[in-house]
């Protein structure tokens, strides 16, 4: 504590806890600037291209795009095989990830200090550390090898379901505990059946929370590419078979990167991922803090 | 049977599904490693080959093994200022302030973004920056891909050190503010020893998410089989390497990149545990 006891050396100090304050400010400032850079860029080169057609039309082939940039022109065609899969794989995924992740993060609550909701919490907790690649690994070796037969919208789907389940558990769990005990027992003195009181009652009363883990969940998912690479594989025409092979958003946006004559479309596509996500991200940032 | 049993029984039955999918996957990725540690032994681990030629097929992890490591130190060096600033900046200098409000939602945002467009951003702004300023003549490799990881991982780092800081208690603060103590002394003698074990904990679970990143590494590391030897050497890291060769992979390959898998799911899995771990003790 040598520099504290000084009194003489007022002046130094001061300037120091100026230059300190200076620097978080800057230092702060630069880990938020990507954010912005990023946005810009994808507005600035992505704004054109983002028009109804794009939303509603399927992806051109490479001769088309070729063309269309010889000539000068825009790229024809947009992105619709790739939102309507990723529409399709999403809504499969919560709909396995959404009630397993809500009933075990009840259960969590329901069962605080026992040995068994503990090995439960942390298997999860694991679970969700686990690289979402290797979960495109585990989906493969299920689904693409044993289910489907193939690569498929179902494998990718499964793939997403592993990766939100742990979320929705934790958010579910964290939700409940901030439910006052008073309400459950009001219900339980009424004689209200068991399940009444959790999924009448409980449930319904953290229904905002579970909203904000949902989405985030479902924000964090609609953006991955590694697992479905090995899942969904892509598909140029629009699919609705969940046993056949799906583009996703993110997938055309990597396929576009490895196509030169497709290039251009990256920054539409993914403008319009990144205006979904964070459309996802902010609203359950916005139903969070309506809670507080 | 009355109901509340069947309740408490569905219960567990939907929850014991979780175990199930750990158990199972851990496994399947046993099972599919099998084949490739049958045949290159320990040695799948410790050696730099990977050569696809059918006929002579021989892999060994140690490149990606160490391009994953090498990458996610690298992120989690070049992070720490920069997390570390915006913790405190959020949790002590302006907290609970509209301007800490506001730029606690950006720090959010960036965890959101999607890792693919943090490629294509890499790709076409920082390296062609990295390039015109000179400081990498190609501008792929280690270091872009680091620098990438780097922003990634700030949204985990500073989230948990900006909780801790601002949890310490305001009582020890203003005793050494009461001893004359500048500000910039309470953080460096009081808030930052206080919230030590909790800001380490931040930096751990965010190297965790370094480790298993995919899609901005792959797009920006160059892809090269090999051991990195320099800052801008380009390699492969562990998750890198199971996205580019899984196409065309089957038989023994597959069962190398499965293993690759299962290597990168233990790593992962321990760096995490550490991480709560220490989160564990602190509470």
């Amino acid at each position: 504590m040598k520099s504290v006891s000084g009194i003489d050396n007022v002046g130094i100090r001061t300037k120091k806890d100026r230059i300190f304050l200076g620097l978080v400010v800057l230092l702060s400032v630069v880990t938020v600037s990507p954010i912005i850079l990023i946005i810009f860029k994808l507005i600035a080169k992505g704004y054109k291209q983002l028009s109804f057609g794009f939303l509603v039309e399927k992806m051109p082939d490479t001769m088309q795009a070729m063309t269309a940039v010889a000539n000068n022109e825009l790229i024809p065609g947009g992105i619709a095989n790739a939102i309507l899969g990723t529409l399709l794989m999403v809504v499969l995924a919560s709909v396995i990830a959404i009630p397993v992740g809500i009933i075990t993060g009840v259960y969590l609550y329901e069962n605080q200090g026992k040995w068994m909701a503990n090995l439960t919490r942390n298997v999860s907790d694991i679970l969700q550390g686990v690289p979402s690649i290797v979960l495109g690994l585990i989906s493969y070796m299920w689904v693409v090898k044993h289910v489907t037969m193939g690569f498929s919208a179902l494998a990718g789907s499964v793939s997403l379901a592993i990766m939100m389940l742990p979320m929705i558990v934790r958010s579910t769990e964290e939700t409940l505990k901030m439910i006052p005990q008073t309400l459950k027992e009001a219900g339980l003195a009424l004689g209200i059946p068991y399940w009444r009181v959790l999924f009448g009652i409980l449930i319904p009363t953290g229904f905002s929370g579970l909203m904000t883990g949902i989405l985030l969940a479902v924000s964090r998912v609609i953006g991955e590419t590694a697992p479905l690479m090995l899942t969904a594989l892509g598909s140029s025409v629009i699919n609705t078979n969940i046993s056949k092979p799906t583009s996703a958003i993110p997938l055309v946006i990597w396929e576009f990167y490895n196509d030169p004559n497709m290039v251009d479309l990256i920054w539409s596509s993914s403008l319009l991922l990144m205006i979904i996500v964070l459309v996802f991200n902010l609203t359950a940032k916005q139903i969070a803090s309506r809670r507080k | 049977m009355n109901s509340d049993k069947i309740t408490k029984i569905v219960l567990f039955s939907v929850s014991f599904i979780i175990l199930i999918l750990a158990g199972g996957m851990v496994f399947s990725l046993v099972g599919g490693a099998i084949p490739s540690f049958k045949t290159f032994g320990f040695g799948f681990i410790t050696s730099a080959q990977w050569d696809p030629t059918e006929g002579k097929e021989q892999y060994g992890a140690l490149p990606f093994i160490a391009g994953t490591l090498i990458t996610s130190l690298g992120a989690l060096i070049i992070s720490f200022p920069l997390s570390f600033a915006t913790s405190l900046f959020l949790g002590e200098y302006y907290r609970n302030t509209r301007v800490a409000k506001v730029l606690g939602t950006m720090v959010d945002l960036l965890a959101g973004i999607p890792s693919i467009v943090y490629g294509l951003w890499g790709f076409y702004v920082l390296r062609p920056f990295l390039i015109s300023i000179g400081f990498d003549n190609q501008g792929f490799g280690v270091f872009t891909s680091s620098l990438v990881l780097a922003i990634m991982i700030i949204p985990y780092a500073t989230s948990l050190s900006n909780e801790i800081i601002s949890m310490v208690p305001n009582d020890l603060k203003e005793a050494a503010y009461s001893l004359g103590s500048t500000r910039y002394e309470v953080i460096r003698y009081v808030t930052v020893p206080a919230a030590r074990s909790g800001i380490f904990a931040g930096y751990i679970l965010a190297f965790g998410r370094a480790l298993g990143e995919t899609m901005a590494v792959t797009m920006l590391i160059g892809n090269a089989n090999r051991i990195p030897d320099s800052l801008f050497s380009t390699g492969n890291t562990m998750a890198s390497v199971i996205a580019n060769q899984f196409g065309e992979a089957d038989g023994l390959k597959l069962s190398a990149l499965i293993s690759i898998g299962l290597l990168l799911f233990v790593i992962t899995g321990i760096v995490n545990g550490i991480g709560k771990l220490i989160i564990k003790k602190m509470s």
